[in-house]
């Protein structure tokens, strides 16, 4: 491994035990008083998609240590260098060391072969030095941008590599998913895009325990990345239950003048259907 | 649950595999290969334990393409087969043993077509048809009932709860891309 070899580092607790003995105050969701119902931790949400406009990541920013909030104002989507940027799932530690490792290992890379390590190949090697340490919980989306086109992969620490067009990972993610699914598309302008980025980790974070506070968007194009200032969600939050009122306000008049009337009436050669809604329709 | 499934005929071996890639309970990815191809004429199908398909099948690969670079010519199925059980078993007893089931498809020029099946224990057998999976509980006993090894092409119906299928079939000629089996092609 790399690192290791180095700093002709012998790693002693690999050697002596068979599995990572996990230390104390870790962000996971696992609070050993309330089981999960199944095993999702990394209490967070992030997401990256793929899209005419490139690549686009969106993060919350709440750091959760069993129940507690560590840091209401982490990053968790970290640039590696101008075209790459990773998210980050799982243990924030981890999850730095190891975007700096890699960080460090593509800068070798283009200083000795003259050109950037390609998507894959960073996702394929962040892989690789992960597969050693297979008990921790680091969980990562890395997503690119480059010239010949957007790409996204997503690496686990299990061993996990996948090539998509949209990923999402965390606590957060099913939430989050559900949101995308459904509006995420090939053909969405810039605004649509970041609309739906947000609004599904906004969503994740209404329901999610372990996800909250501000949303991080970062958008990735083949100029390079670009960040849009965080987002406090509590404004989003708001400006929700404005429209809800709204909505609901609207409903109240419409149902003031009455419930949906549907009047026939039929003469000579046509049947004329009447209702509330504006239009009448003729049958 | 991840599904494999392989018959051999007279002369190609059929084989298939479900396209999901699936974390607990979320699916990443629907269209998620598991056919690694070792050479022209041979095909391995990897499932199991999340890094360790990848890995291991990734590994043989590369070491039967190595072998071919350096001696010329390309192992045969039956040797393959066995190189990678050798592996298996020898990472078995490790430290970091892989939790992978396979299918080893190929087609020799003198032998013919091999179906290999081997499991992470690195069991080696070589069988007429052979499964992966929970959906092999219930295909086997439908290919022990209607196999016959004179089976020609087109012969073959899965009735299984999986969105998609990768099918492959090997000949004489190399590995053919059959289309992509879906829930609706069955309706």
């Amino acid at each position: 491994m790399a690192l290791q070899d180095l700093c002709n580092f012998k790693d002693i607790f690999l050697d002596s035990i068979p599995t990572f003995s996990l230390p104390i105050g870790l962000p996971l969701s696992s609070s050993h008083s309330v089981p999960l119902p199944f095993p999702m931790s990394h209490g967070t949400t992030t997401l990256a998609f793929i899209f005419q406009g490139g690549v686009l990541a969106a993060a919350d920013t709440r750091s959760s240590c069993s129940g507690l909030v560590a840091c209401p104002a982490a990053q968790k989507i970290l640039p590696i260098h101008s075209h790459l940027v990773g998210t980050t799932s799982g243990t924030s530690a981890d999850c730095a060391l190891w975007k700096r490792i890699l960080a460090r290992e593509l800068r070798l890379y283009q200083l000795r072969h003259g050109r950037r390590l390609s998507t894959g190949g960073a996702a394929k090697l962040l892989s690789h030095m992960l597969q050693p340490f297979k008990g921790t919980e680091l969980c990562v989306a890395a997503t690119l941008c480059e010239r010949s086109g957007p790409s996204l992969y997503y690496v686990c620490s299990d061993g996990t590599r996948l090539k998509g067009t949209l990923f999402s990972v965390g606590s957060g993610s099913p939430y989050a998913y559900s949101v995308l699914d459904q509006g995420v598309q090939w053909g969405l302008t810039v605004q649509e895009a970041v609309s739906i980025a947000r609004e599904a980790v906004f969503r994740a974070t209404y329901r999610d325990a372990y996800s909250g506070n501000c949303v991080d968007l970062y958008h990735i194009t083949s100029k390079g990345w670009t960040r849009r200032n965080r987002e406090d969600l509590k404004e989003e939050y708001y400006r929700e239950k404005e429209r809800q009122r709204q909505k609901r306000e609207e409903g109240e008049t419409l149902h003031d003048i009455s419930c949906v009337h549907v009047c026939v009436s039929v003469h000579a050669d046509s049947i004329y259907v009447w209702s509330t809604v504006q239009d009448v329709t003729m049958l | 649950m991840e599904y494999l499934i392989g018959i051999q005929g007279p002369d190609f071996v059929l084989v298939a595999a479900d396209n999901v890639a699936a974390s607990s309970i979320i699916q990443m990815k629907h269209d998620y290969d598991k056919m690694f191809k070792l050479s022209e004429k041979i095909l391995l199908l990897c499932v199991g334990e999340a890094g360790d398909t990848v890995q291991f099948a990734e590994y043989i690969q590369k070491n039967v393409q190595l072998y071919k670079m350096r001696n010329g010519y390309e192992l045969s199925p039956a040797a393959a087969a066995n190189f990678t059980r050798k592996n298996l078993a020898d990472y078995l007893r490790s430290r970091t043993p892989y939790h992978v089931n396979l299918l080893l498809a190929g087609y020799d020029e003198a032998d013919g077509p091999g179906l290999y099946y081997m499991d992470y224990l690195s069991a080696l057998a070589k069988a007429p048809f052979a499964a992966h999976g929970y959906g092999a509980f219930l295909t086997l006993s439908i290919l022990d009932r209607y196999y016959r090894p004179e089976m020609h092409r087109g012969g073959e119906r899965f009735i299984l709860n999986l969105p998609s299928f990768n099918v492959r079939l090997i000949d004489r000629e190399g590995i053919h891309d059959l289309e992509k089996l879906t829930l609706a092609s069955f309706l």
